[in-house]
């Protein structure tokens, strides 16, 4: 049985104009102790779609249908106090900016044991040792000494590591890790996403893993959703999507990295930009930017349909009848 | 010596650039505390030359000093030490002289955030006309219009953007944008930096085509400033790697990258996720860059490297020419 399944999820944002769809009819599942990658651009959705999961949205931003169920349980509709007991102990978050995410006032110590208290029946003195032994787990040296001290005396790298291991305190079966690694240097990065996939896998937990960097999710997926405009454009095996992708915005998207092993002179584009939420084209969203348009992509909007070893939301790949 | 390149003169030419900051707690504190005065050296003594025409790179992770480079290039710092000659003339003092606008009309500048460099409350007509009035190179209003169409269909807008304001544009056509406002006073030199990390990969790829092709035509000269490797190979001819405030390996990018020397620049090219090699891990570089206002004795990166010796820890290596490119290393010189 899947750990998480989103299905049929919409959020909209009601505003004096009207109301702005900004996930739009979006399903997908995650397995216990699987990496599932969340890959689009600015404004194609990923983070609502976490922020909805850990319950997070922004109002006026609310689940106006569509349902998230955590192991067996639905949790879209439960009040805040009912998601606080979630939130922590069931689903763990790692944002981008690790110093927003923690708090300058208190020392890290503090923080994590307050976080093992809250959702864990032990004792003050259990709490320090765990939160001990996770920023050992992390990757942090010293870490007795360390525990006692506050954010600024951290590093970039190491604070993401203090994140981590804050996220994972109680133990939670899912892991929402929104862009972890885009604040960080390169070298650092390759540090964050190896203890990341280490510490899940130790620990069952399974990620979902909101970035906009094909190569993170690459290294790092077992299977990977790209959106676009608030959707899901193509959903599969990670080494399907990158290498045989059926989606042409997949394959624009692809193509428009460039990467360390072929010499191009230019780089393939897609022409445009994403739509606005107040814009989106009829039919297919990608319509007026997609190399492959035909007739159909102007009026029909095109489903989520197996297309060679993925799935995508592409005429192309789904027959005639309709 | 530089580039295989038969232009006997390059066009910029940085001798020994250096920028010191003083960090120092205030007067009072020290007086008090008795604290010593603190020195931040962001760039420590940094020399490369460019030829008209060609693209040098210059990468490294946040705090190497590669965007203090692109300040001191551009006359935004004062150089503390060293200085840049653009075209046989020194450019800093030129900056200072009476006829500064004659000098600053041929470097100008590309900036990181979009969001940022564009003054939200002019039109796009205005943002680009700016250069073209302050530095009087036209003063007729229906030319100068004119103008301002050509060069924002130079970056793929159209002229019907003019009465439009930033707020109106998406990222990455807000970069178009500032490319554009550079362009205005007909430069030879562009410094850039990190004009696309604030982009998505697709538009990424349509902003960089365009400095391509833009370079094509007019003959720029382009130092990018990047941190991000792959797209460094694509646009540069040669590349330089920061460390802490130096250069640490310049060489031609083909030499560079199917033959890195130094071991941080081996180490920055292992960092990167290979795409079509999925679930591979990549072997994480040990270490984080130290505090620049602390740094290591003798070769700063001693810390993290795997070769480090005894000489490494006391003595810094220089920056040498070595088999064509030039290296600090004492590992490998």
């Amino acid at each position: 049985m899947s750990l998480l399944q989103v299905k049929n999820l919409v959020v909209e944002f009601p505003n004096r104009h009207g109301t702005l769809r900004a996930l739009d009819d979006i399903s997908f599942d995650i397995a216990p102790g699987e990496i599932l990658g969340v890959v689009g651009e600015s404004g194609a959705g990923k983070s609502l779609t976490g922020a909805s999961i850990i319950g997070l949205l922004e109002p006026p931003g609310r689940v106006a249908s569509g349902q998230i169920v955590l192991e067996g349980q639905r949790i879209d509709q439960l009040n805040a106090d009912q998601m606080r007991h979630i939130r922590g102990r069931k689903i763990g978050a790692i944002f981008q900016d690790p110093l927003t995410s923690l708090n300058p006032l208190y020392t890290i110590g503090r923080q994590l044991t307050e976080t093992i208290l809250a959702h864990l029946p032990v004792t003050p003195q259990e709490a320090r040792r765990r939160a001990i032994d996770l920023l050992k787990d992390t990757g942090i040296s010293a870490a007795e000494e360390r525990i006692d001290h506050y954010p600024h005396q951290f590093s970039g790298g190491m604070r993401q590591r203090v994140v981590i291991a804050l996220a994972l305190a109680a133990e939670p079966r899912l892991i929402v890790a929104d862009e972890p690694t885009t604040a960080l240097d390169v070298s650092i990065q390759a540090q964050i996403i190896s203890l990341l996939k280490k510490v899940c896998k130790d620990r069952g937990a399974a990620v979902m893993l909101i970035t906009h960097d094909m190569g993170v999710i690459a290294e790092t997926c077992d299977r990977v959703a790209v959106m676009y405009a608030g959707r899901i454009a193509e959903i599969g095996p990670v080494h399907q999507v990158i290498n045989h992708p059926s989606h042409p915005y997949t394959a624009g998207l692809m193509a428009s990295i460039p990467d360390m092993d072929s010499d191009r002179e230019r780089l393939n584009q897609i022409d445009g930009a994403m739509p606005r939420l107040n814009a989106i084209p009829s039919g297919c969203a990608f319509n007026p930017r997609c190399p492959q348009v035909f007739e159909r992509c102007r009026q029909e909007r095109p489903e989520l349909g197996s297309a060679g070893g993925t799935r995508a939301a592409c005429w192309l790949h789904q027959g005639v009848a309709s | 010596m530089s580039a295989p390149d038969f232009q006997a003169k390059p066009l910029v030419v940085a001798h020994d650039l250096a920028k010191t900051f003083d960090v120092s707690a205030p007067w009072l504190n020290r007086v008090l505390e008795r604290k010593p005065r603190q020195l931040l050296h962001a760039v420590d003594g940094v020399s490369f030359e460019i030829p008209k025409g060609q693209t040098l790179a210059l990468v490294g992770e946040s705090g190497c000093g590669k965007s203090t480079v692109a300040r001191l290039l551009v006359g935004l710092y004062e150089p503390t030490r060293g200085g840049l000659t653009f075209d046989g003339q020194d450019a800093h003092s030129a900056f200072k002289s009476p006829d500064a606008k004659a000098m600053r009309q041929r470097i100008q500048m590309i900036f990181q955030d979009p969001y940022a460099s564009l003054n939200p409350r002019w039109t796009v007509e205005a943002i680009i006309a700016e250069p073209l009035t302050e530095h009087g190179l036209i003063s007729d209003a229906a030319e100068l219009k004119t103008r301002v169409a050509s060069l924002l269909q130079s970056v793929g807008l159209s002229a019907l953007d003019m009465p439009k304001y930033p707020h109106q544009f998406s990222g990455g056509q807000r970069q178009r944008i500032s490319i554009a406002r550079a362009l205005a006073t007909a430069p030879e030199f562009l410094v850039c930096d990190e004009p696309t990390s604030a982009l998505d990969v697709s538009v990424q790829a349509q902003v960089l085509n365009i400095m391509k092709d833009l370079q094509r035509e007019r003959g720029l000269t382009y130092l990018f400033i990047s941190h991000n490797l792959a797209v460094v190979r694509h646009v540069s001819d040669r590349v330089g790697v920061m460390y802490l405030g130096r250069l640490v390996e310049l060489a031609d990018k083909h030499t560079l990258f199917a033959n890195p020397r130094h071991p941080y620049t081996r180490m920055l090219l292992d960092a990167i996720p290979k795409m079509h090699d999925t679930g591979r891990a990549r072997t994480p570089v040990q270490g984080e860059v130290p505090n620049p206002l602390n740094p290591p004795s003798g070769c700063s990166f001693h810390p993290r490297c795997p070769q480090a010796t005894d000489l490494c820890k006391s003595e810094r290596p220089p920056l040498r020419h070595f088999k064509g490119i030039q290296i600090a290393c004492h590992g490998v010189v």
